[in-house]
C-alpha cells in the first residue's frame, strides 16, 4: 500500500510539474517534450488504477502518434516563437484568477461530494461479472459486443479525419517536373525514333 | 495514506487548470494553444478511468478510447489547419487569423 501511495505522488506531481512547463516553456519543442513526459506520467497514474489498458493506448497514441505530429509541425514550420511569446505575462492575471475561480470551484465539487450508494449498483458493465479476466480482456468483451457501433463510429471518425488531413495539406505546385510512369510505359518506338538516311557530305 | 478517488480526481482538476492556464498565457501561438486542449483532454480521460475504476464500471474506459479518438482526430485536423494556413500566410499569429472578420 505504501509503495502504491509514494508511486502515485512521484506520478502526480511529475505530471503537475510537467504541465506547468508545457504552458511556460519558452521553447515550443521544449514544450511539445514535457507534454510527453506528461502523457507518460498520465499513463503510469492509469497503470497504478488498473486500467492497463488505456495506459498503454496513452502510450501509443498521445505519445506516439499526437506528440510526434506536434514535434513535426513545430519543427516544420519556420515561425519566430519569440515573438509570438511577448506580452505572454500581460495575460498572466485574468488567467491566473480565472484558473484559480476553476479550480476553487472544483475544489468545492471533491470536498462535498459522496458516491451515492446506489451508484455501484447503477454499473452498466460491472466488473466483477466479467470474471477474472484481464482489464484488456473485458475490456474487448464489451467493445466489441454491446459496445461495437461505438468502435466502428470512431474509426469512421479517425477515417474522416485522415481524409481531411489530407485533402487540406496536399498540394499540386505548378513548374515541378514530375516522373509521369504512365507516359513513360505508353511511349512507342515510333513515336519519339526517326531513323533518316543521311546522304555522304550533305549533312542533315 | 490511502489513496483514494479524490486524489485522483484532484490532480486530474490541477491538470485541466493548466490546460485552461495554458490558453490564457498563450493567446499569441496556436501550437500551444492546441497542446492545452489535449492537456485538458487528458485529464477528462484521467477522471473517466479513475471513476471507472473506483464505481467498478467498464463503461468509463470505453469512453475514455472514444474520447481518445476523438482527440487523435482534432490535433491532426487542426495541425493540418495550421500548415496550410502558415503556408498561405507566412505566420499563424492568432491575431491575424481574422480573415472572417470575426
Amino acid at each position: 500500500m505504501i509503495v502504491q501511495g509514494i508511486a502515485f505522488y512521484v506520478f502526480a506531481a511529475l505530471l503537475v510539474a510537467s504541465g506547468v512547463m508545457v504552458i511556460s516553456a519558452r521553447n515550443p519543442v521544449h514544450s511539445v517534450l514535457y507534454l510527453v513526459l506528461a502523457f507518460f506520467q498520465a499513463a503510469g497514474l492509469c497503470v497504478l488504477l488498473g486500467a492497463e489498458f488505456i495506459a498503454m493506448i496513452l502510450v501509443i497514441v498521445y505519445v506516439g502518434a499526437v506528440a510526434v505530429l506536434f514535434l513535426f509541425v513545430v519543427m516544420m514550420l519556420d515561425i519566430n516563437f519569440r515573438e509570438l511569446r511577448a506580452g505572454a505575462l500581460q495575460y498572466l492575471p485574468i488567467g491566473g484568477l480565472i484558473g484559480l475561480i476553476l479550480l476553487a470551484e472544483l475544489a468545492a465539487v471533491l470536498g462535498g461530494w459522496i458516491i451515492a450508494p446506489a451508484a455501484q449498483k447503477a454499473a452498466s458493465a460491472p466488473v466483477a461479472a466479467m470474471g477474472g479476466a484481464t482489464n484488456t480482456e473485458q475490456l474487448g468483451q464489451l467493445i466489441y459486443t454491446h459496445y461495437v457501433y461505438l468502435f466502428q463510429a470512431s474509426g469512421i471518425v479517425l477515417l474522416i479525419a485522415m481524409i481531411g488531413a489530407i485533402v487540406l495539406t496536399l498540394r499540386q505546385r505548378e513548374g515541378v517536373r514530375k516522373q509521369n510512369v504512365g507516359s513513360q510505359l505508353a511511349r512507342r518506338r515510333e513515336d519519339v525514333v526517326a531513323i533518316r538516311k543521311v546522304p555522304t557530305g550533305e549533312g542533315v | 495514506m490511502e489513496i483514494g478517488l479524490g486524489h485522483y480526481l484532484t490532480v486530474s482538476a490541477i491538470i485541466f487548470t493548466l490546460g485552461v492556464l495554458g490558453i490564457f498565457l498563450n493567446r499569441k501561438n496556436v501550437i500551444i494553444i492546441l497542446m492545452s486542449i489535449e492537456m485538458m483532454l487528458l485529464a477528462v480521460n484521467l477522471n473517466l478511468v479513475s471513476f471507472s475504476v473506483f464505481l467498478n464500471d467498464l463503461v468509463g474506459q470505453v469512453f475514455s478510447m472514444i474520447i481518445l479518438t476523438v482527440a487523435a482526430a482534432e490535433a491532426a485536423i487542426g495541425l493540418a489547419i495550421l500548415v496550410v494556413y502558415f503556408r498561405n500566410r507566412g505566420s499563424i499569429r492568432v491575431e491575424d487569423i481574422n480573415l472572417m472578420r470575426g
